[in-house]
């Protein structure tokens, strides 16, 4: 099965290529590498110093897509991790044990700097700490996000973020680069990302239109990438974006719907908005249940986990590190229960969803722990059909092709019988 | 309340253990208007803030198996620890009723979450899920958590009209030092003799300090103190282990009991790790308490899972603990699904290695009731260092 490819991809593609071809040659650049994690990333920031950065949840989604994650995740429980915790960090120690072999299938060099960039996940701080004994030539660098508990964003969190950012992880990056913090250099990125940033908000409400011509789970993972890793604050993610747009508008005026592996999909015959990540070990064969079905996702939270721009917050370069602050505090997974039921609440009625599905992941307690409460809530308040299915990020053992198509069948069903009584009532 | 024999005063413990309706709680609350109650989540709060403004905080550790699941198992997938569902169970079958409000600290996602729930669930009530600071620069993380409970100290005045002021937080935090150091000379006594006071006992007589009010519990456990000088018990063969692991979601009092009886006396453990998270006594003669408790937390802190371990590697930390307390081996006892505790094993395991410490792991939950294979493993670990070391 090959996938249609539109410019944007290839020009994705091209990226990520250049991307990790630069990582391969840093003992000749001198390049420093910086690993870090999507929530919260510091992009910007780590260009400003000219280092380059490494995402090792995007190295074992990458493993799972390319099923090498198995292997990995195998190696990981017999260095002593539990079958219970996180498959995204059983497979990245799983994969550096092996040699750090990267997606590329080149060796990724080790870090010279780990940016804990403790945002909306407990696990991150567990993963980096076990990372410092794998990698004990490494700085490590603690950047502490609190949560939204109260729903908003208090001034003393901002103040917190900014005051480790100067006092904390600035003079790390100084002290592991050799460079002075340049804040113009990083005002000048944080330009661009508010570019692609209104781009990227763009590309996704154009899932209000009928039929959609996105898919904002399945095709919103490519979507999200360059702006979630490791190309926000460059121009080069802006003409992503802009030529996204593009593709996007193209369709839009043609009445197209979205993108599959299968080709553009031609009936539009359910919206749904999705709660939870995906499945990447069997990634197209999940993808296939919905679209051979005509389901098309409107909206999902996963593709606001690494920035949420709906609200109309963008990178400013005016107070740059304090714009940093807002962006770590308003990731998806650092917001409270209640702000994520309302978000999901207003995005089924903003796209017009006529189901809600929840993916719940075995090891991701920061998404899944309330997901049945989320689902409740809205079942509760919009009376809409919802579904639940349980799959796994990266560890292929959780993935049950039959359980999944038994439950999406019988949701399906559901929403082609809500189809026919409200069109009737209607 | 005054015991004569040991076996009432654990008895009294026991009872408070097994009331799931905390009874004792609700009883303080009726004598007097402005008193509330706080329930609070594992692991660490300031309870003096709590105290000081005329509440009781109330740790709430689950419920294990004396109460069945209904409810708690439509609110979490099976794959999510159990503690949260007994949690939702005892809110929802009515017995924190008389609670005003609860207390989230962050230790992890599901605990974050459950905060949410509790807010989504029960919008009457006081809900804070408490965030700690994981930077341990006074001028930094100490201004962070500062801010945070002058928050909290508001938000509890909102609650009963009753301002935290300094000599009456002074005042609170002078009572639970003195708590901190009676509990302090019991684990040390547990540890000397532990022989004379079994794992269960001491369990339950720290599960007390977190229901009972600080001015009952003191007395108490002074009671508690005559009442051991009186007891003669013979020491048995069996070797001294430390338990790591189980500060949140706690272990049935039958595998605690069933760890003792295969041949391992406990001699350190985390199960009530608040009690004993300050390390050192908290000045209370100062005009600043709030900055006495942010200074406690940020310098005098016990190592955990849930803190960010910086330049003090855990695992170090735990090897010392084994060496104070003469401890022959470190059981790591986890409850399943348990992030904190389960990432953090693999390098306390290669710790334990490289100070030649033996250890031995497992897994469990707050309802187990089968401890045949805990035995047998606790049995052989234990035989194994009588025989070889």
């Amino acid at each position: 099965m090959t996938i249609q490819k539109e410019n944007s991809m290839l020009q994705q593609k091209q990226m990520l290529a250049d991307h990790f071809i630069e990582l391969t040659q840093v003992q000749e650049t001198g390049k420093k590498v910086v690993y870090t994690f999507v929530p919260g990333n510091l992009t910007e920031l780590i260009y400003a110093f000219d280092m380059l950065p490494v995402y090792p949840e995007i190295n074992a989604l990458q493993s799972g897509m390319r099923k090498q994650s198995g292997d990995y995740i195998r190696e990981a429980e017999e260095y002593g991790f539990s079958e219970d915790v996180c498959s995204y960090v059983k497979c990245d120690v799983g994969m550096m044990l092996q040699g750090n072999i990267g997606p590329t299938g080149q060796k990724l060099p080790p870090p010279d700097l780990l940016l804990l960039s403790y945002t909306g996940c407990f696990v991150f701080m567990k993963w980096f700490e076990n990372l410092k004994y794998l990698y004990p030539d490494a700085e490590i660098a603690m950047l502490h996000i609190p949560y939204q508990e109260s729903g908003r964003i208090e001034p003393n969190a901002m103040q917190y973020i900014k005051d480790q950012l100067t006092t904390e992880v600035i003079p790390k990056f100084e002290r592991v680069s050799g460079k002075k913090f340049d804040p113009d250099k990083l005002a000048s990125k944080m330009m661009l990302s508010a570019q692609a940033e209104d781009l990227l908000v763009k590309v996704f409400d154009s899932a209000q239109n009928k039929p959609s011509p996105i898919d904002a789970y399945f095709g919103g993972v490519y979507y999200i990438g360059p702006i979630f890793t490791a190309f926000r604050g460059s121009q080069a993610c802006v003409d992503y974006y802009q030529e996204l747009h593009k593709e996007v508008e193209y369709r839009v005026a043609n009445g197209l719907g979205p993108i599959t592996p299968d080709g553009t999909l031609k009936e539009e015959k359910f919206r749904l908005v999705v709660e939870g990540p995906p499945n990447w070990t069997h990634f197209r064969n999940f993808w296939k249940i919905f679209y051979d079905m005509g389901a098309v996702f409107v909206a999902s939270s996963y593709t606001k986990v690494g920035g949420l721009y709906d609200e109309g917050f963008r990178h400013s370069p005016e107070d740059a590190l304090g714009s940093l602050a807002e962006y770590c505090l308003g990731c998806y997974t650092n917001r409270n229960l209640p702000q994520r039921v309302d978000m999901l609440d207003n995005w089924i009625t903003k796209y017009q969803a006529n189901g809600f599905l929840v993916n719940s992941i075995k090891s991701c307690n920061s998404f899944s722990a309330g997901q049945l409460v989320i689902m409740r809530e809205l079942e509760r308040r919009l009376e809409i059909p919802v579904g639940f299915i349980e799959t796994d990020l990266v560890d292929p053992r959780y993935y049950s092709f039959s359980n999944i198509k038994n439950r999406l069948d019988s949701f399906f069903q559901m929403l082609e019988q809500r189809t026919l009584y409200t069109g009737i009532t209607s | 309340m005054k015991f004569d024999n040991f076996s009432e005063a654990i008895q009294h413990a026991r009872t408070l253990f097994e009331d799931i309706s905390f009874s004792y709680a609700s009883n303080w609350k009726k004598q007097n208007s402005t008193r509330h109650i706080i329930g609070f989540l594992p692991i660490y709060i300031p309870r003096e803030i709590i105290h000081s403004a005329n509440m009781l905080p109330v740790g709430i550790f689950g419920a294990g198996d004396r109460i069945p699941v209904v409810h708690g198992d439509a609110y979490f997938q099976s794959y999510i620890c159990h503690l949260p569902r007994t949690v939702i169970e005892l809110a929802k079958s009515g017995h924190l009723n008389d609670f005003d409000g609860f207390i989230f600290p962050a230790i992890c996602d599901v605990i974050r979450n459950l905060s949410g729930i509790f807010m989504l669930d029960n919008k009457q009530k006081f809900i804070r899920y408490l965030d700690y600071p994981q930077n341990f620069e006074g001028n930094v993380g100490g201004k962070f958590y500062r801010q945070e409970l002058n928050r909290l100290s508001t938000d509890l005045e909102k609650l009963n009209g009753k301002k935290v002021i300094t000599n009456e937080l002074n005042h609170s935090i002078s009572i639970y030092n003195e708590q901190r150091r009676l509990l302090k000379l019991l684990g040390d006594f547990r540890s000397e003799f532990p022989h004379k006071l079994s794992a269960v006992d001491y369990y339950l007589i720290q599960r007390t300090a977190h229901t009972m009010c600080v001015e009952d519990f003191n007395p108490y456990l002074e009671n508690i103190f005559l009442l051991l000088d009186k007891l003669d018990v013979e020491p048995e063969d069996k070797i001294r282990v430390i338990i790591s692991g189980s500060f949140c979601e706690q272990p049935p009092i039958g595998l605690i009991k069933t760890i003792e009886n295969a041949g391992c006396y406990i001699v350190e453990d985390d199960l009530q790790l608040n009690l004993n998270w300050i390390t050192k006594e908290i000045p209370t003669d100062t005009d600043d308490p709030i900055g006495a408790l942010v200074d406690a937390y940020i310098n005098h802190s016990i190592f955990s899972s849930t803190v960010y371990e910086g330049d003090k590697p855990k695992g170090d930390q735990l090897a010392e603990q084994v060496k104070d307390r003469k401890a022959d081996g470190v059981v790591f006892c986890a409850p399943s699904f348990c992030d904190p505790a389960l990432l953090d094993r693999p390098q306390l395991e290669k710790a334990m290695d490289k100070h030649h410490i033996r250890h031995f792991s497992f897994q469990y939950h707050e309802n187990l009731g089968q401890f045949h294979v805990i035995k047998e493993q606790a049995g052989t670990f234990a035989d194994t260092i009588k025989l070889w070391e």
